[in-house]
């Protein structure tokens, strides 16, 4: 290891009155090469951890697919030869109007109106997944941005983000439904923004407790003293070291985002119609599956039961590969 | 070390910090941490100014208070001729390339996040001074200085050895090339074979550049061969400051003189047959020091004045003005701590807010192995006094 100084034969500390060799300069440092540290990188560590884990493994798999339906759903709408808000009034339902159930036709059966239900589900996934990453973005952004603000600055802004945590937490969430009812236009983007805003407080509350302990870390002293303001301490010196918390809990929020986003559409205020959404699609089923007509809640139920089991498992996994006991990267 | 004029760096007159203590009850009266209770110091430039004392004395809470880390209590710190002590965290700016810290964990100070090119870089990017190619060479200039492989700069801190990483933390100051770097304890968390190496660092770089350093450590051992003065603290005073060399040859304070007999010395047949003071009992709260003379509770040479006077920081027994103590009964040259035995009796040594010492406790024993200060540090060859 070439860093280590040469040995200096000559007395660099202070003379003394009968000195000889200076005082211990001969012991060379020993080198950190013959103890490399195997890939400090905690993400490397943490992947490997995940590749072990065989139900993180099934639920990625699981989520790969639920991807990939979303991403091909046109491609597989235009090769079965039906259109996901195409109404069959003809060979859709029965002489009395009613939904069909699975055929070949049809693979799982049709709703009310008429359409593929199979069709819908897959493009019901593509809500429900742009849905939940985008608004779990807005939680993550939000959530570290006041949490860093709060844990960093204390005090009265402290004070402050706490009392505004609160409120949010203490808000019912049919009470934001029902809000929500009163706005003329809901849509996709107000969907996106209530879930995400909604979910801030987790991001937060945990990025706010980290860097409460993280600020007393002899580096910020160090960073104040060369002179770096709060912005920079905060995003260049603490954020890195908040970051995996930070992606381990937004990983959990992504089905949170999405039960709620097909909650609110359930309820009538998500989503508008026609568009497929799983939330919407389970509310139209709730009059018909009781007279026997199953297949219109199971599909959709059972693709937001998967995707949200599948997300929360990966969260679950990524969070053990990432646990502070589990292998130190916090120190 | 270079050779000081008679110029003053930095003027500390009577600093105050106190820490508010986390009161437990609604009605309690506010209490606080005495870290450090009017301290008074001066350093010339170019020099080496050592500050001694035991863990808790209060020696980092005036280095970060000098470095104005810290909004102070009271008092004055005057840097290069500018009053510094009232001024906001936005003026300090400027004056931030002027004084830096190396600190004592060389981990803790270190962002085990960040790798260390970006570590070293960050006073340039902090106060727009290079940018780019421009800084990464400049990093690489001062990893080469302090004898570090310019080519780790993509490392992350916990790849590199524990002195390795102090090297780190001293480029990062070196970085504004300061007038003053506030050493706090730079070699404690080291390894004894790798602290003689930084510590010639350090003097080489003071050479180099003509730093002043004030250089923190809880050892006596260490400050003895950098230091040009040295001022010992105790319980957040200091009770003692001279020439390195007075000293370790004539030091007045009884504190002092405890501290210097838990130095090891080099001849062993010397060692055994000086005897070793140890000084019993915790030291006291700084949240409620006792009265008078602040050491009284662990004195052997403790009489009733100490009690009830605080002694003044001065020339005692005809030293030169630069060589201060603050006792009622200095210790005279050849005079032997371990003959001494309080002549207050135990009920008076009261601490004051509480805590009474017993006689047994108060007593000084007089115990050969044990020091107060550790004992491995590295052995000083040839000195002896
Ligand atoms: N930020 C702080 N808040 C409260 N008390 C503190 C703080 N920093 C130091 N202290 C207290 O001040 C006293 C002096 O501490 P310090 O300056 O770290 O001593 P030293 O560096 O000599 O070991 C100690 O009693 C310590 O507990
Ligand atoms: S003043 Fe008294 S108690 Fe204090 S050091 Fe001197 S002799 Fe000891
Ligand atoms: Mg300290």
């Amino acid at each position: 290891m070439s860093s280590s100084p040469e040995v200096r034969g000559r007395h660099a500390v202070k003379p003394t009155a009968t000195a000889g060799a200076g005082a211990g300069t001969a012991i060379m440092e020993p080198s950190p090469a013959a103890k490399k540290i195997e890939g400090r990188s905690p993400w490397r560590l943490a992947l490997e951890r995940l590749r072990k884990d065989r139900a993180a493994k099934i639920a990625t798999g699981t989520i790969v697919v639920i991807v990939l339906c979303a991403l091909l759903a046109p491609l597989i709408a235009s090769w079965v030869g039906h259109g996901p808000n195409q109404l069959f009034v003809d060979t859709g339902l029965d002489e009395e109007g009613n939904p069909l159930a699975p055929s070949s036709t049809f693979f799982f059966g049709t709703d009310s109106n008429g359409r593929d239900l199979f069709i819908r589900v897959l493009y019901g996934a593509r809500i429900s997944l742009v849905v939940g990453v985008l608004a779990t973005l807005i939680s993550v952004a939000l959530g570290t941005f006041f949490g860093l603000v709060a844990g960093y600055i204390g005090g009265v802004v402290d004070s402050l983000i706490a009392r505004l945590i609160d409120v949010v937490l203490s808000i019912p969430f049919l009470v934001i439904a029902i809000s929500i009812a009163y706005i003329s236009h809901p849509g996709f983007w107000l969907v996106v923004f209530v879930v995400g805003v909604l979910a801030f407080t987790y991001p937060a509350r945990i990025v706010r407790g980290q860097v409460m302990s993280l600020k007393e870390k002899e580096y910020v002293e160090a960073a104040r003293a060369l002179g770096a303001g709060p912005l920079r301490i905060m995003f260049i010196d603490l954020l890195p070291n908040v970051i995996a918390q930070v992606i381990v809990y937004g990983s959990l929020l992504i089905p949170l985002a999405i039960v709620s986003e097909a909650s609110l559409s359930f309820l009538g205020v998500g989503i508008p119609p026609p568009t497929a959404d799983w939330g919407s699609m389970i509310n139209d089923a709730s009059g018909y599956y009781q007279a026997g007509f199953w297949w219109y809640l199971l599909f959709p139920a059972l693709a937001l039961l998967i995707t949200t089991l599948a997300f929360n498992i990966l969260g679950d996994s990524v969070r053990d590969a990432m646990d502070p006991r589990g292998a130190g990267i916090y120190e | 070390m270079s050779t000081p004029d008679n110029d003053v760096l930095l003027r500390v007159d009577n600093l105050v910090k106190y820490f508010p203590v986390k009161s437990s009850g609604y009605f309690q009266k506010k209490e606080f941490v005495h870290a450090v209770d009017g301290v008074s110091l001066s350093v010339r430039r170019g020099e080496t100014f050592g500050i001694v004392g035991e863990t808790g004395s209060g020696k980092s809470t005036l280095g970060r208070s000098i470095a104005r880390l810290y909004d102070i209590t009271a008092g004055s710190i005057t840097f290069d001729g500018q009053e510094i002590s009232q001024y906001s965290q936005r003026r300090m700016r400027p004056l931030r390339r002027q004084i830096q810290m190396v600190f004592q964990d060389p981990m803790g100070s270190l962002n085990p996040r960040r790798r260390v090119g970006s570590i070293i870089g960050d006073p340039f990017a902090i106060h727009g001074l290079a940018t780019g190619a421009e800084r990464k060479r400049r990093v690489q200039e001062l990893m080469e200085r302090v004898g570090l492989n310019p080519e780790h700069f993509n490392r992350f801190p916990a790849e590199f050895s524990g002195g390795q990483r102090q090297r780190i933390g001293v480029a990062r100051a070196l970085a504004f090339q300061p007038k003053l770097i506030i050493c706090d304890e730079p070699v404690s968390a080291l390894d004894v074979s790798i602290q003689a190496q930084v510590i010639n660092l350090l003097a080489d770089l003071q050479a180099e550049f003509g730093l002043t350093y004030i250089f923190i450590a809880h050892d006596l051992s260490v400050v003895r061969h950098v230091s040009n003065n040295v001022a010992v603290m105790y319980l957040g005073q200091l009770t003692e400051i001279a020439p390195a060399d007075d000293l370790f040859t004539v030091a007045r304070h009884p504190y002092t003189g405890a501290l210097l007999s838990a130095v090891p010395l080099p001849d062993p047949d010397l060692s055994e047959r000086r005897e070793q003071i140890i000084l019993v009992g915790d030291v006291p709260s700084p949240i409620a020091p006792p009265s008078g003379c602040r050491f009284h509770p662990r004195c052997p040479k403790a009489a009733p004045v100490c009690v009830s006077t605080i002694p003044v920081l001065e020339p005692k027994l005809g030293d030169k003005p630069a060589h201060v103590a603050a006792c009622h009964l200095p210790m005279a040259q050849g005079e032997n701590l371990a003959d001494f035995h309080p002549t207050i009796a135990a009920a008076q040594r009261v601490i004051e807010g509480g805590g009474l010492l017993s006689g047994d406790e108060a007593e000084v024993s007089t115990v050969a192995a044990e020091a107060l200060a550790t004992s491995d540090t590295p052995q000083p060859e040839g000195r002896r006094q």
